[in-house]
């Protein structure tokens, strides 16, 4: 087709967490405008693969914007130029014929390099280990319908809900500060009468599993939530915070 | 070997609650002598290792994803079924089991069916406890829709992304028991192989991801729950990383792998743009219950159409072909996915296919928009119209959609019996990746029920009986057998690693997904199964010779991984072929040309094919036995289907 374009990649190539990386320049011809970011790598893969050299590595799954695998910072912004999607969602028909494209990992002590574009997110994981649940036993629940919860006050859980776990709140922060993930997962459970009985223990055993993964401070810039691709509202911070407050002053034996 | 159900016997509806009586128990004090490992942590595996630890099992989770948070049941939108009859129209736990098997088109076991739409009411109450935001009323009650051309309102959902909630509550529960010490979790780390001693599954052999460090994990029973084989046609709405390889390896220990054929075919995707696209996006079902399907009634005008000379919105009425309010007045556009599907190929078979490629129908809803008005659709369907805009760059609310089938959920899986054991004792599946109780076709709602009705309530009570009995020994890793196998994962991955060739393995798997959708997608026949066969074999053939493998195995590879997923799926792909050429009957999403009514219906042959088909592996290249399991059908009677 006449409006494809031809690229210039700057790709952050590094061999393992302790190798030390660079930005190595590669050619991306003949891309289809309707082709998605991650196939556009795949197509510069494939190119790689074909002359024996190592491919990029970058993690992907879903490509459809909800397991949260997907994690570039592309011309200096998580998940690219578009707002409210993920990497995956992002076609090239975001970018003009001749463009020079930059892409890096997610930066963040946080988060360290695997291998090239992929990054250890497992932070996240270890946060919602030290207390993301309710303690409720399978087998132990009473009728769904028992508890009635106000319309308003699901919706707004659900909004809390539904972050993906990418990352790209820390990636966007100067600070490298995990707190809108943090809050939006506190916040889900906060809302929900489900998850009283347990709610400022949960809160002070998940701060302080954020603080020792190495995630730096909030200082209200925003940046987390523009850059979101759930668009996840840092009302969750201000909620995470009262909560934590709250805990530490009246509530620390809960 | 003669395949027993362990069916329970009695009347259906007491079947479960005496085989749970019936089933041993581990007594509290020696659980906690007892290791399970749980491989896969969708729906099914996040359930089941939670809910077993929280029993006193120690166990270890292990997933090739960066976080257990991550499998595919994520990605499922539409909702979860449950025969909770909150909305008082006439549903019941019978309801949902009828329902279940007549939309499987009668190639599922009644008491298995039966026991999931039992469950499926705790699902719900379970789901509500860990704090899953599920859609509700104003009055604070859950809310329900009709799902997949069900007659009552029995899905819960969660907007659209009623997958990820499900999941999140399941990981959370996980998170509890690892936070607890009771499970030990393993990302980015893949199963190779099953190990088995005296023909009993007692442990694994793993593949650290990053490091590539090749280790064995003994225990006292494993589980599989690693979802469905999907990608074995390259193109299909499962993520990227979906494989086949680890029922496969438990296939090659001796677990008999059951209707391999049945793979269900979504008639709303997004169609194919070219040929870098890696994976086909879905467009929720629930879209039909607005949008009006049709095709130009002639090549010449379709032809029009795919030229840009003439525009879909400038089409007359009496230009438009609506094939199914014309083929199926009494359904119309809601005929179930199997149906809706085929007709969709048969229009763009006889060249009225739109789009550039001509390979797809359209999905409008101009007749709705001038009905509701717009700002009632975008209330509805806003989140999808907006996802289709996205990838296509096309207003929805301007033009119809452009739609066509993709590959979306494999009914097929590892051979189990009631107990959700497959033919190795000691080694069950769970989920998608086993077959049991969709049948030939799966209704809409129902995979989140069952993942999660294995792990949360079928699971905790059918392991006890056999730990109970195989008794709390330790199983050392030491074994020759642990060893051996270990040794023939690291033989193979070097095999892989020495391919030198000049094609890539993704062009391997691109042009297997080719055979596959050709010869056995939405319409099969001897003749072009034959055919899938052989190019299917020579193929396999030419990839151990000239595929390219890149790197080293002590790295992170993800070339190397792929590698072997797609050397499993070529295995694999040529057992789905063996097994829709013995099944001479259609039936749900296996569709024969040779069997059709007169008016080109899906024809069942309910004499010679009420059978479970169970395949035994023989060895590489050689010709797989087939078992076959009957059904019995004791409540229900096997009708037609018919949606005129």
């Amino acid at each position: 087709m006449s409006n494809n374009m031809n690229l210039t990649l700057k790709v952050w190539r590094q061999k393992n967490a302790k190798a030390k990386g660079e930005l190595v320049s590669y050619q991306a011809d003949h891309v289809s405008p309707d082709m998605s970011f991650l196939e556009m790598l795949d197509v510069v893969n494939e190119g790689l693969i074909k002359k024996g050299d190592d491919p990029i590595h970058f993690d992907h799954d879903c490509r459809e914007g909800i397991c949260g695998s997907c994690s570039l910072h592309i011309n200096g912004r998580p998940h690219g130029p578009k707002k409210g999607i993920t990497t995956c969602q992002l076609h090239m028909r975001s970018f003009n014929d001749k463009d020079t494209i930059v892409i890096e990992p997610w930066r963040a002590e946080g988060f360290p390099v695997i291998k090239d574009l992929s990054t250890d997110r497992s932070a996240f994981d270890r946060i919602q280990v030290a207390g993301g649940f309710i303690s409720v036993n399978t087998g132990g629940a009473p009728d769904a319908n028992v508890i009635p919860i106000p319309k308003v006050v699901a919706d707004e859980a659900f909004n809390s809900a539904t972050c993906i776990g990418c990352g790209a709140c820390v990636a966007a922060c100067k600070n490298a500060s995990a707190m809108l993930f943090v809050s939006a997962k506190v916040s889900q459970l906060a809302l929900l009468p489900q998850g009283q009985p347990e709610r400022y223990r949960r809160v002070q055993a998940m701060v302080a599993q954020m603080d020792a993964e190495g995630f730096g401070s909030c200082t209200n810039t925003g940046a987390c939530e523009a850059e979101c691709p759930k668009e996840i509202s840092i009302t969750n911070i201000a909620r995470m915070n009262r909560d934590y407050f709250t805990a530490k002053l009246l509530k620390s034996e809960e | 070997m003669k395949l027993d159900a362990k069916i329970p016997q009695g009347p259906l509806a007491e079947k479960w609650s005496k085989h749970k009586f019936n089933l041993k128990l581990v007594n509290p004090a020696n659980k906690r002598k007892y290791t399970v490992i749980v491989v896969g942590t969708g729906l099914a595996g996040s359930s089941a290792a939670a809910s077993l630890a929280q029993l006193g099992y120690n166990v270890k989770a292990f997933c090739f994803q960066d976080s257990p948070r991550r499998a595919h049941s994520i990605a499922a939108q539409g909702g979860i079924n449950g025969a909770k009859n909150y909305q008082n129209d006439g549903d019941s736990v019978y309801r949902l089991f009828y329902d279940t098997i007549k939309g499987g088109d009668y190639r599922s076991r009644e008491g298995n069916v039966y026991r999931l739409a039992e469950v499926s009411v705790n699902i719900i109450d379970q789901c509500v406890a860990q704090g899953v935001p599920f859609a509700r009323e104003y009055g604070g009650l859950l809310d329900n829709r009709s799902f997949g051309g069900s007659q009552v309102s029995r899905t819960f959902y969660a907007r659209g992304q009623t997958g990820q909630q499900l999941l999140l509550g399941a990981y959370s529960s996980l998170n509890r028991q690892i936070n607890l010490g009771k499970v030990k979790m393993f990302t980015r780390h893949e199963m190779m192989d099953v190990v088995t001693i005296d023909g009993e599954a007692k442990g694994i052999v793993t593949r650290d991801l990053i490091s590539g460090a090749i280790e064995t994990h003994s225990a006292h029973a494993v589980l599989l729950c690693t979802g469905g084989y999907g990608n074995v046609f390259y193109l299909s709405t499962n993520a990227m990383g979906c494989n086949v390889t680890a029922a496969w390896k438990a296939h090659k220990r001796g677990a008999y792998f059951a209707n391999p054929c049945f793979t269900q075919i979504h008639p709303t995707c997004i169609p194919v743009t070219g040929e870098h696209q890696s994976k086909l996006t879905l467009m929720s079902e629930s879209l039909r219950n607005d949008g009006r399907v049709w095709a130009p009634k002639t090549k010449e005008l379709a032809e029009k159409i795919r030229k840009g000379e003439l525009k879909a919105s400038e089409l007359k009425d009496d230009d438009r072909d609506y094939f199914l309010e014309r083929k199926y007045p009494a359904f119309g556009n809601l005929v179930p996915r199997d149906v809706a599907s085929r007709n969709a190929k048969e229009i763009v078979d006889e060249g009225r296919g739109v789009g550039n490629s001509g390979i797809a129908v359209y999905l409008d809803f101009a007749e709705s928009i001038s009905r509701l008005g717009e700002d009632a659709v975008r209330a509805k369907y806003g989140n999808l119209f907006d996802m289709y805009q996205q990838i296509t760059d096309e207003n929805p609310y301007k033009q119809p959609m452009r739609i066509y089938p993709a590959v979306h959920y494999t009914m097929g899986g590892l051979w189990v019996d009631y107990n959700l054991q497959t033919t190795v004792k000691g080694l069950y599946c769970l989920g998608e990746a086993n077959f049991s109780e969709h049948g030939a076709n799966r209704l809409g709602a129902s995979a989140l029920m069952q993942g999660l009705a294995d792990g949360y309530f079928v699971i905790p009570y059918t392991l006890g009986d056999h730990l109970a009995t195989i008794g709390p020994k330790e199983i050392d890793t030491n074994h020759p057998a642990f060893k051996e196998t270990q040794k023939n994962v690291v033989d193979r991955i070097n095999k892989l690693l020495s391919l030198k060739g000049n094609k890539t393995v993704s062009e391997y798997h691109r042009e297997l997904g080719h055979i596959m959708w050709e010869y056995c997608g939405m319409a099969r026949t001897e003749e072009g199964l034959i055919k899938a066969k052989g190019l299917i074999r020579e193929l396999k053939e030419d990839f151990w010779k000239n595929a390219i493998v890149t790197g080293i195995n002590d790295e992170f590879n993800q070339n190397l991984e792929n590698a072997g997923r797609v050397a499993d799926f070529l295995e694999l792909g040529e057992l789905m072929v063996d097994d829709a050429l013995d099944r001479k009957e259609s039936c749900g999403g296996h569709f024969r040309l040779e069997s059709q009514t007169p008016e080109g219906e899906a024809l069942r042959d309910d004499d010679n094919y009420a059978y479970v088909a169970a395949w035994q592996y023989n060895g590489d290249n050689q010709p797989e036995s087939l078992h076959k399991e009957e059904l019995v059908f004791e409540n229900v009677k096997l009708t037609q289907r018919s949606y005129k």
